[in-house]
């Protein structure tokens, strides 16, 4: 097999345009934190692009897990880290060779870009053929790299960079200077002062001392006094700089394409698996979710918010865990119950679930089966806007019409708190309506509601309700299970929270 | 350099962990005011001689070491305070010259600290004269070593090589570097080197083939360029400058060792000049093994309550050796307070070097002194009193180990007399037979009359001595415990004359 692209099998598949924009349920989801948190540290790659495109291949994501799965090997993660880090340096050298003035800094940077070049080229292919791989995607990319690095051009680039640097590592030179006067010439064996005066002070050298070394800037750059002093050395050593000069004239073109790809390809795997690795030191679990593609029967156990999950164990907070399967013919999970009690996290869940998965990524929770969408759908309640009562309910009720238009029986649908800025008869009543046509389209659904009398609409919806503590209702435990939805012991908990008991409001209001 | 004048074979350590009962040990034996009368309003005495007698020392040898240093100070005084003026000129000193060594520029660090390091020749030799001059008046093992330890390390050809490094690192015939081309041909590892001597006959340099020497010279508004060339000079003598201001660092380091090694002295000094005024008398202390017990003394008083009322206050005489408890009943305003306070502070003062104030006193040496003093009502209303009584009592419990001792002053008394006694009664046992010395000042007759009964040969029962026609000599004598704590006593002199 020829390597193309580690993250796409068949070559016609990574040649689409890519991804700018994020979908537009990134935001009701919570995934356009998640991605934030994925590539923040990784501008340079302009990784987003991959983790905006949902795969429709179930084969293309087998190919990632079989990627993924190596990856997590961490001696292979280190040595892929490794040439990561080599390359960062290969393009800020090049970087720097574009802005530099002086023609030997230049071409100096230059050698140093070609030298870690071949550097990490040759650990790569050494440190592949230690890694026990299993992928098709990572042993096509050993073939690739192995041929290249045996290859002759690649071999002479090696020898001719570190016969240069050889070359001027050995001009040594003297650099006096007294007020405004400069003068340069080569070493001639003059003692170091430095550990003489070291030597005289030593009797005071005792214990722990403050280090009182400045630390001088190394920032890449040269200033015209530096320049001068280069051309100098230059002159002093004629030929070991004609043969920099004859090196950059050889080999201006350095990096080798497919290389340069894999480099930012391979980064969605490493951005994501250092994202979960912190999330799975926490005690969370992760799992690669088998595809259903035509079943519409899934699960997920021990699943959660990545994104809360993210921001909790930062906080050193648990993080709770919920599980959820529709058998068939069950396909709409209706939620309800006491408000903050987990029922957006809930739906917010199911969705990344999902997406997580069509990226062929592993899933929150310990065992998954989730189904191969074509499209996700949300509606989630935006800002009140107590001024606007009547155009919200038009507007929603607009953004659900569209919705169902477009939505296939392969797509998804999660919608949360629909009709909250209505009348309960008119909530009662649209919701019955949609629930008909979402029932209509066999759509998997997440339904966040108050109203108790969709969770028992019929045989496709499954009631899950989000819990408190018995003893003290106040108390979330942001656990949501699948149980008959009375609609009572929150009510009271709710009232007593907000102070609106009949004791309370009598407390309240003074005679 | 190490002066070792508060331990043998190391450092005085001013930020060492100190017991976690120390706040509780400051209250309840007001060493506010023995800290006071020796710090003398100086922040910084007040910190050593809060740490060093806060830091008690178990070891016979150590407090003896102490106890000879301090013998040597009181004999001469102004010596001592001399020496004691050296380190304090160079604070004095440092605030005017020493901002520059806080600078990102290795030459301002060179020039400031190549200054100070001419301020520190001047004032080690002042040391080394003092020493001298006096070295063989000092009989104290610790003055000995120091005072050698000077004469040793400061020689007179040592400040010659000195004062000659300080004058070439000036460096008045410009600075030569070596440099390798590091990456991207900039100039790397830069090493300060000497000038070679040109050897060389005066034929070879006129006529020998000369190496080539490339030069320029910056144009005088170029201030850029001498920006550039200052940091490239800086390079340089970055390591140097390092290790200039590593010595000055050293020495200063030096000097305040010596202060903070001699703090804890002069504290000693301001407090027996103090007392020496009052006419109260100071001894030094017989320590015995922790695991012996002894405790006897004459004339022990209470040096806070002394301090406190300027004048001479009433001394006690005791014998508790081989006691394990001592139970103090009677008067109310009987001194058994005072008593208290004045043993814990004997003990505190002798183990940590000290003098003490008494005419006499000797006692094994304690691992550990805990106080535990009835309290005012909880201010943060968290927890009812007994309850944080018992609190207390339990982080007492966390920390203490054998041969501690712990010395309790009403406590147990904020439930009815039947509980607290049977409470303090098992506390009181449980310690004893761990080994611990247990002093309890308490009014819960049923806890004193059931040890008393007990006949326990460890045990002493004292009393605050009380005058047939009430009257109070604040005079702690041994006796049995009565019924009464003579309340009545004070409710008739405050309200007597109403009648």
């Amino acid at each position: 097999m020829t390597f193309h692209s580690i993250l796409f099998e068949k070559p016609e598949d990574g040649i689409k345009p890519e991804t700018l924009e994020a979908p537009a349920y990134f935001v009701d989801l919570n995934l356009d934190q998640v991605v934030h948190a994925f590539t923040a540290r990784r501008q340079e790659y302009d990784l987003k692009p991959f983790f905006y495109t949902p795969l429709r291949e179930a084969e293309t994501i087998l190919y990632r897990h079989e990627v993924m799965r190596d990856l997590e090997d961490e001696q292979l993660m280190a040595y892929i880290k490794r040439f990561a880090e080599k390359m960062i340096l290969v393009r800020r050298y090049l970087g720097l060779v574009e802005k530099l003035d002086f023609n030997y800094h230049k071409k100096g940077w230059f050698l140093e870009a070609a030298l870690m070049y071949c550097e990490a080229v040759t650990s790569l292919a050494h440190d592949l053929s230690l890694a026990g791989l299993g992928s098709r995607g990572l042993l096509a990319l050993h073939d690739y790299v192995t041929n290249y690095a045996d290859s002759h051009g690649f071999q002479s680039l090696k020898a001719e960079a570190e016969g240069v640097k050889g070359g001027l590592s050995n001009a040594q030179y003297c650099v006096t200077i007294q007020e405004g006067t400069v003068k340069v010439r080569k070493y001639e064996g003059q003692t170091d002062y430095s550990l003489e005066v070291e030597k005289t002070f030593e009797k005071f050298k005792q214990g722990a001392v403050k280090d009182y070394r400045v630390k001088l800037n190394d920032r890449s750059g040269m200033n015209h006094i530096e320049a001068q002093i280069l051309d100098f050395v230059a002159r002093l050593y004629p030929e070991q700089f004609a043969a920099l000069d004859q090196f950059c004239t050889q080999h201006s073109q350095l990096v080798d394409e497919t290389l340069l790809t894999f480099d930012r390809e391979i980064q969605f795997y490493v951005a994501y698996l250092e994202h979960i690795a912190n999330l799975k030191r926490a005690g969370l679990a992760f799992c690669y979710p088998k595809i259903a593609t035509t079943n519409k029967e899934v699960y997920d156990y021990d699943g959660f918010d990545i994104a809360l999950a993210h921001k909790r164990t930062n906080e050193n907070a648990p993080v709770v865990c919920n599980d959820f399967y529709l058998k068939n013919p069950e396909r709409i999970l209706v939620v309800s119950g006491p408000n903050q009690g987990g029922k957006t996290t809930f739906a917010r869940t199911f969705g990344q679930l999902h997406y997580l998965a069509s990226l062929g990524c592993p899933v929150p929770g310990r065992e998954a089966q989730l189904f191969l969408f074509d499209r996700i759908f949300t509606h989630f309640e935006k800002e009140e806007d107590i001024h606007n009562l009547r155009g919200k309910l038009k507007d929603d009720l607009v953004r659900i019409h569209t919705i169902l238009a477009h939505a296939t029986p392969n797509s998804i649908l999660i919608l949360n708190e629909v009709f909250a800025s209505t009348t309960l008869k008119d909530a009662v009543f649209l919701s019955q309506e949609i629930m008909t046509r979402v029932m209509g389209l066999d759509l998997l659904c997440v339904w966040v509601t108050f109203i108790d009398e969709l969770a028992s609409f019929s045989e496709k919806t499954v009631s899950m309700v989000s819990t408190v503590v018995p003893e003290n209702p106040i108390v979330r435990t942001f656990k949501i299970i699948r149980k008959f939805a009375d609609g009572l012991a929150y009510a009271l908990s709710l009232a007593e929270k907000h102070r609106l008991t009949y004791l309370q409001i009598k407390e309240r209001i003074k005679p | 350099m190490k002066a070792f004048l508060m331990h043998r074979d190391r450092d005085f350590d001013p930020q060492h962990r100190l017991p976690r009962n120390k706040a509780a040990l400051i209250q309840d034996l007001e060493l506010t005011t023995l800290f006071q009368t020796m710090a003398q309003d100086d922040k910084f005495l007040s910190g050593v001689v809060e740490q060093a007698v806060l830091s008690s020392l178990e070891d016979l040898d150590d407090i003896r070491y102490r106890q000879e240093v301090l013998k040597d100070c009181l004999n001469h005084a102004a010596v001592i305070r001399e020496i004691y003026s050296i380190p304090i000129e160079f604070i004095k000193n440092k605030q005017r010259h020493w901002m520059s060594i806080f600078t990102r520029y290795p030459s301002a660090i060179l020039s400031g600290a190549n200054t100070m390091l001419e301020m520190f020749v001047g004032l080690l030799k002042r040391l080394r004269s003092i020493g001298d001059e006096h070295a063989a008046d000092f009989e104290s093992e610790g003055f000995r070593r120091f005072f050698a330890m000077i004469q040793l390390e400061l020689d007179d050809d040592y400040f010659v090589v000195v004062e000659n490094k300080v004058q070439e690192l000036k460096f008045r015939r410009g600075v030569l570097l070596s440099a390798e081309l590091g990456k991207g041909n900039e100039g790397a590892n830069y090493v300060l080197r000497k000038p070679n001597r040109s050897n060389a006959s005066w034929i070879k340099r006129t006529f020998g083939k000369k190496p080539p020497v490339y030069s320029f010279t910056l144009h005088p508004r170029d201030e850029y360029g001498a920006q550039a060339l200052g940091e490239l000079r800086d390079r340089g003598i970055n390591q140097v400058a390092n290790a200039v201001a590593q010595a000055a660092d050293h020495i200063e380091s030096f000097l305040n060792i010596l202060r903070i090694e001699l703090a804890f002295y002069i504290g000693c000094l301001n407090l027996s000049e103090q007392l020496s005024q009052i006419g109260e008398p100071i001894s030094f202390p017989l320590p015995v093994a922790s695991s012996e017990r002894k405790l006897s003394f004459t004339g022990l008083y209470d040096v806070s309550l002394a301090l406190t009322m300027k004048q001479k206050v009433v001394g006690n005489d005791m014998n508790a050796d081989n006691k394990n408890l001592v139970i103090i009943t009677g008067a109310n305003q009987g001194g058994k307070s005072t008593f208290l306070r004045s043993t814990g502070l004997a003990q505190l003062m002798m183990q940590c070097g000290m003098f003490v104030p008494a005419k006499s006193f000797c006692a094994n040496v304690c691992a550990g002194l805990f106080t535990h003093y009835k309290r005012e009502e909880d201010a943060t209303m968290t927890s009812g009193k007994f309850d944080e009584e018992l609190g207390r009592m339990s982080n007492i419990v966390d920390a203490i180990a054998p041969n501690a001792t712990v010395l309790f002053n009403e406590s147990f008394s904020a439930t009815n007399e039947r509980e607290g006694s049977e409470i303090a009664r098992q506390i009181v046992r449980a310690l004893l037979e761990r080994h611990i010395k247990v002093f309890f000042v308490t009014h819960l007759y049923k806890l004193a009359r059931g040890f008393y009964n007990t006949d326990q040969e460890d045990a002493i029962f004292l009393r605050a001595q009380r005058q047939t026609d009430g009257g109070r000599t604040f005079k702690i004598i041994e006796g049995e415990p009565l019924q009464t704590s003579y309340g009545e006593d004070l409710y008739l002199r405050i309200f007597g004359t109403d009648n």
